[in-house]
């Protein structure tokens, strides 16, 4: 029984053990001088895991007296943030070796912050859930503050540290709330418990403190003031950690709470995510208008594309969760390849944020100008590109859930954002003339801005298979 | 007779103060550690009273686990809060404003 279970979690316990052992390894050995190859190893790692889980897993397994579900759906999260922190980590390396920042803790918490990732997608459990969200947070708290000297570092991670701690206690009353009136932790006694049509009181109320506390995590409005600091403030590596790997993570969680716990009640949360999704739809498309730090602009539209993932999940449907599923996994390509070029960014060797100074960059190196041009489009929605489908797909499951308001408020948000996006563009082909930016040095981020790039372009003939994985994923969450 | 209500009604009560901690004081980050406590264990409080009410062990064990993860958060949360003052040289609530939110 015991050995059964053990062998459902056995990447998470994998990987555990592997971040504790690097730990106890590199501290005993080089330290810091280390780093580089931890990080290159853990790379490693998560690519090997992420392939392991994607072949092969099979069916649907639950360990732990339904505390641990793996199935499609947990795999198709576990396999895309797998990739995405890998990605993320090999791209990061270089700059933060030449600023001296590369300490071997970063490789071994962005590890434990995978183990409470993969714990929260596969959660089946409200403490389950719990422990998973705060090991993930905990490690992220502690990654932002990494430029122990930065006021900036330092400041994103207090910020980060009282919002995210504010956001797991209101998530924890939630959780309190829902045990008393379901009488049950697990999300199976809960949606018995829950019933069909409209849930009893108490446990609404319970299901709204979740619900506040997830939307932290995704950073929706009205509980999003924490992403731009964070994304400013923190080093640049691991603000594209933050923007990919927890997204997807938070938002998989999501979906687990609102179908395996409270899928009998799609009625009773249904106005309270298209309320979450609408609004930062609009203020990430608005507010990001004014930004001029690309970081910052990067935090607000990941804010506004949380509003279409969220619509995805207002839906309600398979279809609702398998669009937010495709989207994110878009989301998830194109921020690897914006950040890949953001970190390339510098002046004199110091790295700039300035949108100002991609001034005619065009002139300067068309090939990536012309992959920041292909993955703005993207961003901003404009077809062909990938992330315009990514958009149509939720934007048709939410008609078809019967949010057609929704849907519309969609498309004029997008259509708002895609101002901002193309100001970049605007920038790099009809700008004033100002200072060249630096050659870029790091083939590794050439290499992921180009794939990225061009996956953009590509993924529209077959979305390489990732479309019928999501699908796959959906059909796992829905009740049987 | 003290009822479960009487629990849950404590428990809201420091629930509610621990948020206007955070949102209303104006002085000190460590007050706002205090009051992340504060909310950590109102939900402790109602877990157990919960549990004791329905008989049932689940929710004791789920409190145990938040005192453990509570105990980490707050190390890591002074540890963040050391590095700030090296940086800043304060704690004030108003000091943390290098980037405007």
């Amino acid at each position: 029984m015991i050995q059964a279970d053990l062998n459902i979690i056995l990447p998470e316990i994998l990987l555990a053990i592997y971040a504790m052992l690097a730990l106890l390894a590199v501290v005993y050995t080089g330290k810091d001088k280390m780093a580089p190859m931890l990080t290159w190893l853990t790379a490693g790692v998560f690519a090997i895991l992420a392939v392991w889980i994607g072949i092969s897993g099979e069916g649907e397994n639950i360990a732990f007296n339904g505390m641990f579900h793996d199935d499609a759906f947990s795999r198709f999260a576990k396999v895309a943030m797998l990739l995405a922190g890998a990605a993320v980590l090999v791209m990061g390396a270089d700059y933060m070796q030449r600023r001296n920042m590369l300490r071997f803790e970063y490789p071994i918490l962005v590890a434990l912050a995978m183990v409470g990732m993969m714990t929260m997608v596969s959660a089946g459990d409200l403490m389950a859930l719990y422990m998973g969200l705060e090991l993930q947070s905990l490690s992220l708290y502690v990654v932002a503050t990494l430029r122990r000297d930065g006021v900036k570092s330092t400041e994103a991670g207090m910020k980060y540290f009282l919002l995210g701690a504010l956001s797991s206690g209101l998530l924890l009353y939630g959780s309190s709330l829902v045990y008393g009136f379901a009488g049950t932790t697990t999300f199976a006694g809960i949606v018995e418990a829950v019933g069909h049509g409209h849930a009893p009181l108490g446990l609404l109320f319970g299901l709204t403190f979740v619900i506040s506390g997830l939307a932290f995590k995704v950073s929706a409005v009205p509980f999003h003031m924490w992403t731009p600091d964070v994304y400013e403030g923190a080093p640049t590596p691991i603000t594209a950690f933050f923007a990919t790997a927890p997204k997807l993570a938070a938002m998989g969680l999501f979906a687990r709470v609102l179908f395996d716990a409270f899928g009998g009640v799609v009625g009773d949360w249904q106005q309270i995510i298209a309320l979450l999704s609408v609004l930062s739809m609009f203020l990430g498309a608005v507010a990001a208008i004014g930004q001029t730090n690309i970081k910052r602009l990067m935090a607000y539209s990941s804010i506004a594309h949380m509003g279409y993932a969220l619509m995805g999940l207002a839906a309600g449907t398979a279809l609702g969760v398998e669009a937010m599923l495709v989207y994110m996994a878009i989301y998830v390509t194109m921020n690897v390849g914006t950040f890949a070029f953001i970190l390339s960014m510098e002046k004199d060797g110091q790295p700039v944020t300035d949108i100002a100074s991609l001034n005619m960059y065009s002139k300067q190196s068309s090939g990536r100008a012309l992959a920041l041009l292909f993955l703005m489009f993207s961003l901003a929605g404009v077809p062909p590109f990938l992330g315009f489908f990514g958009k149509l797909y939720v934007l048709r499951a939410a008609y078809e859930g019967g949010l057609a308001w929704l849907a519309i408020a969609g498309v004029v948000a997008s259509v708002i954002g895609a101002f901002y996006y193309l100001r970049i563009v605007f920038y790099m082909y009809f700008g004033k003339e100002g200072d060249a930016l630096d050659a870029p040095r790091s083939l590794v981020q050439q290499v992921l801005l180009m794939a990225s790039a061009a996956i953009m372009l590509l993924g529209i003939v077959n979305f390489f298979g990732v479309d019928a994985a999501a699908q796959a994923a959906a059909a796992a969450l829905m009740p049987h | 007779m003290i009822g479960l209500e009487h629990y849950l009604g404590v428990a809201a009560t420091l629930f509610v103060i621990g948020i206007f901690g955070l949102f209303l004081n104006r002085k000190n980050i460590i007050i706002l550690l205090m009051s992340i406590e504060l909310i950590l264990l109102s939900v402790n409080i109602n877990l157990v009273a919960f549990s004791s009410f329905l008989g049932d062990l689940t929710g004791q064990v789920f409190a145990l686990f938040v005192m453990t993860v509570a105990a980490a958060e707050a190390a890591i949360g002074l540890a963040i809060l050391v590095s700030f003052f090296r940086n800043r040289g304060s704690i004030a609530v108003e000091d943390v404003n290098v980037m405007k939110g």
